[in-house]
């Protein structure tokens, strides 16, 4: 199998991230799509890393994901209280920060 | 030691700034007084020092510190003391502790507060005056020259509640700001010239240069420095501060406004005697403004009806003659009468001062009459002062305005004599108006005390049988000073009456480094050259003995004449003048309105200015320009932000959707580059 290959499930699964952050409107799934965008681009290090015979894109990828297990800690932390806070889970419901 | 003499006061200034609102009044006015005193106690013995030195070596100089450096130019604060200063620095401490004395009682009515208050700037005044007269060179005497200013303007406020007093501090202080522009442009022309603002540096650097019969940089400068004098020493066209200047407590416009502020101008001119010998355009100038100004306020002092007002324009008057002396060339003249003039004019001021303390704040003369028998000491030592004003032989003022006369008509100008001569007349008149009018004739007072201008308001309800004398300490200050009036001419007695005329001797090596040994261009300046380098003694003594004479005979007679018309027009046929007023009532309104100078000045000079700053520089340039400036980049920025702002909504999403097309937007940068 080629890189090609890699690159291209990669690429895909960074736009069905991206779209289910834009598209979706629960911030649980907000996160999760953005998960997905971070696994997408650890599955392009990774197949770099192979292409290349180096380990420095298995290195990066360890990296964000201990980045991604924290982010997931925050943001749910946050999820709870702003639900807390508005009894809602839609993003459009938290625009109280600006001018 | 020479510094002790302006530091005394200025420690009393320190003292009662700080804490005069919580002494008692004796205390406070008699540190103050004490000051003075100490003061007066030091020039005493330095004036004696200065006097044991031989002639020409007279001059005591004491060096403070150097005040700065700038290239090669260098200032230093310092001291010094010559003949001329020597008389300066006596009467100033003399009347100036005097007149102290005089408002320890004066002054009585006023609360702590206000005592403390006004006895803090007589004596910073003194401090100031006394800087301007010892400073050695003319950046000091600038300094000193400021500070009376500032004085002269606190206490013509000194009732800063009234309106009009705070109208006319203000005034003067505006109109000595014209004429200290002109000193101040005079004095960096000294530095551009001379490289020096020293005196003696000036002098002796001026010495060698000619006499300039042309106009030229010593003309320049000199008449810069006259026209600080015409604000300082009220000489038209910057005279009319002086008579609004009387809404000040009176023991002020004794000292300030008659016997030594006013008169610095006159000693600016004999510091700098060597430089105006240079420019004979000025002196001519000098001369006659002096001449004008001296007529002038003669005829407007014939019609007034304020005390004190009567005596601001014999003030100005005499001035005048002053000013008249100084452009003769006839320094020691000036100066001579600058001294005698102080003696009589501070006794008729603090005389004037107690007709209004015994009335209760009366200044009207058309509401006294009569005052003779209730207030005698007041008034003898009043016409004592008056008759040495008028210039009755054997007084005072006689000698030096002879001598003033004198030189004038040896000089060459029989106008400017007649001029003298005719204000002489006046002058004898409305003083014995004044004298009449106020203290014989029917008593005109009674209920009209009771709405007293209040400049000095007295609690109690007046009445004609609480009329009271001066007391001790105003009474002591009348007679020393009435005293001076009679005896203080005989310092300077001239050669024509067998005297030796020691003032003039005395002053002459102040104006010298003169110009003696001078290349004379011009006739006229001959003379003046000739009379200062014959020594002293027989300088025209005999030659003139016979013309002085006759001078004085005429100067009597009209001192004489003067008077004896007064006592025939306001004290025997009292309907002649009201006739007089109404026959010609043009030319009366017109000295009664004292030539509408003041309307003019408003009409040509404060409107023009009110209309340009309120129209051209407050509603145009202020609130179009400047306002417009900064309120138009206030407006910019809030319709920039209104734009900008809407980027800022709140929603994540949105944030979310601009990074993720910032990072494409990059990518496809590096993509396609």
């Amino acid at each position: 199998m080629s890189i090609g290959h890699y690159l291209v499930l990669s690429g895909v699964l960074f736009s069905i991230g991206a779209a289910g952050v834009f598209l979706r409107k629960n911030l649980i799934t907000l996160l999760l799509s953005v998960e997905i965008m971070l696994n997408a681009v650890n599955l392009a290090f990774v197949a770099f890393g192979r292409q290349f015979g180096t380990v420095d894109g298995q290195i990066i990828t360890f990296f964000v994901m201990t980045v991604a297990a924290a982010e997931a800690a925050v943001g749910l932390a946050l999820v709870i209280g702003l639900f807390r806070h508005r009894e809602s889970l839609n993003p459009e419901a938290f625009t109280s920060l600006k001018w | 030691m020479l510094a002790l003499i302006p530091l005394l006061p200025f420690a009393g200034f320190l003292v009662n700034a700080t804490m005069g609102k919580r002494l008692p009044k004796t205390v406070s006015g008699g540190l103050a007084s004490v000051a003075m005193l100490g003061s007066f106690a030091i020039s005493v013995l330095m004036v004696m020092e200065l006097a044991g030195l031989a002639p020409d070596a007279r001059a005591i100089t004491q060096p403070l510190y150097t005040w700065f450096t700038a290239g090669d130019f260098e200032l230093k604060a310092a001291l010094r003391l010559d003949p001329l200063s020597a008389v300066m620095i006596l009467v100033i401490t003399g009347i100036g502790s005097l007149i102290h004395i005089y408002s320890t009682a004066y002054m009585h009515e006023e609360t702590d507060e206000a005592f403390g208050r006004f006895f803090s700037y007589l004596n910073l005044f003194c401090f100031f005056m006394l800087m301007l007269v010892l400073g050695s060179n003319v950046l000091v005497m600038f300094v000193g020259w400021e500070g009376v200013g500032l004085c002269s303007y606190l206490l013509i406020g000194f009732y800063y509640e009234k309106k009009s007093a705070s109208d006319a501090a203000k005034k003067a202080f505006v109109v000595n700001r014209i004429g200290d522009f002109a000193f101040l442009l005079a004095t960096l022309l000294l530095v551009v010239t001379f490289n020096s603002l020293d005196f003696t540096t000036i002098a002796l650097a001026a010495k060698e240069m000619p006499v300039e019969v042309t106009f030229g940089t010593i003309s320049l400068i000199t008449l810069l420095m006259f026209i600080g004098a015409t604000g300082k020493s009220a000489q038209i066209p910057l005279y009319v501060w002086l008579p609004d200047a009387m809404e000040g407590p009176t023991p002020v416009s004794a000292l300030i406004h008659a016997a030594t502020m006013v008169t610095a101008g006159v000693y600016m001119i004999g510091r700098n005697a060597v430089l105006f010998e240079h420019a004979p355009i000025t002196l001519q100038i000098v001369a006659v403004v002096g001449a004008a100004t001296a007529l002038m306020a003669g005829t407007i002092g014939l019609v007034q009806n304020d005390i004190k007002r009567v005596l601001a324009y014999s003030t100005v008057s005499q001035l005048g003659y002053m000013f008249l002396a100084m452009g003769m060339g006839a320094f020691g003249a000036g100066i001579f009468h600058l001294m005698t003039h102080a003696f009589f004019k501070a006794c008729l001021f603090l005389g004037s001062g107690a007709v209004i303390h015994a009335l209760h704040g009366e200044q009207d003369i058309r509401k006294m009459g009569g005052l003779k028998k209730h207030i005698p000491i007041t008034y003898w030592t009043f016409v004592i002062a008056a008759v040495a004003i008028a210039g009755v032989p054997g007084l005072a003022g006689f000698f030096s305005k002879d001598e003033i006369l004198f030189e004038t008509f040896l000089h060459g100008h029989q106008i400017l004599w007649g001029v003298g001569v005719l204000t002489s007349l006046l002058t004898a008149t409305y003083m014995f108006r004044l004298v009449h009018l106020t203290f014989h004739g029917e008593e005109r007072f009674g209920a009209a005390a009771a709405h007293g201008h209040d400049a000095h308001g007295h609690a109690h309800q007046p009445h004609p049988s609480h009329l009271h004398d001066a007391p001790a300490p105003m009474a002591f200050a009348l007679i020393v000073l009435a005293i001076g009036s009679v005896l203080a001419g005989y310092v300077g007695v001239p050669h024509a009456l067998g005297g030796h005329n020691n003032l003039g001797a005395w002053l002459e090596p102040a104006f010298q480094a003169t110009n003696c040994g001078q290349p004379v261009t011009t006739g006229e300046l001959a003379g003046i050259a000739l009379e200062d380098c014959l020594p002293g003694e027989q300088a025209g003594a005999e030659d003139h003995a016979a013309l002085e004479l006759s001078l004085m005979a005429v100067s009597s007679l009209v001192a004489f004449a003067g008077i004896g018309l007064a006592t025939f027009l306001w004290l025997k046929r009292k309907d002649i003048p009201a006739q007089m007023a109404t026959q010609f009532s043009g030319v009366h309104q017109l000295l009664l309105n004292k030539y509408y100078v003041d309307e003019v000045y408003d009409a040509i000079i404060v409107q023009p200015i009110k209309v340009v700053s309120q129209e051209g520089l407050w509603r145009g340039f202020d609130v179009k320009i400047v306002d417009g400036a900064v309120n138009g980049a206030g407006y910019f920025v809030s319709g920039v932000s209104i734009v900008l702002r809407l980027l800022q909504n709140g929603s994540v999403k949105t944030y979310a959707a601009a990074i993720f097309a910032g990072a494409v937007t990059i990518l496809a940068y590096y993509f396609w580059r």
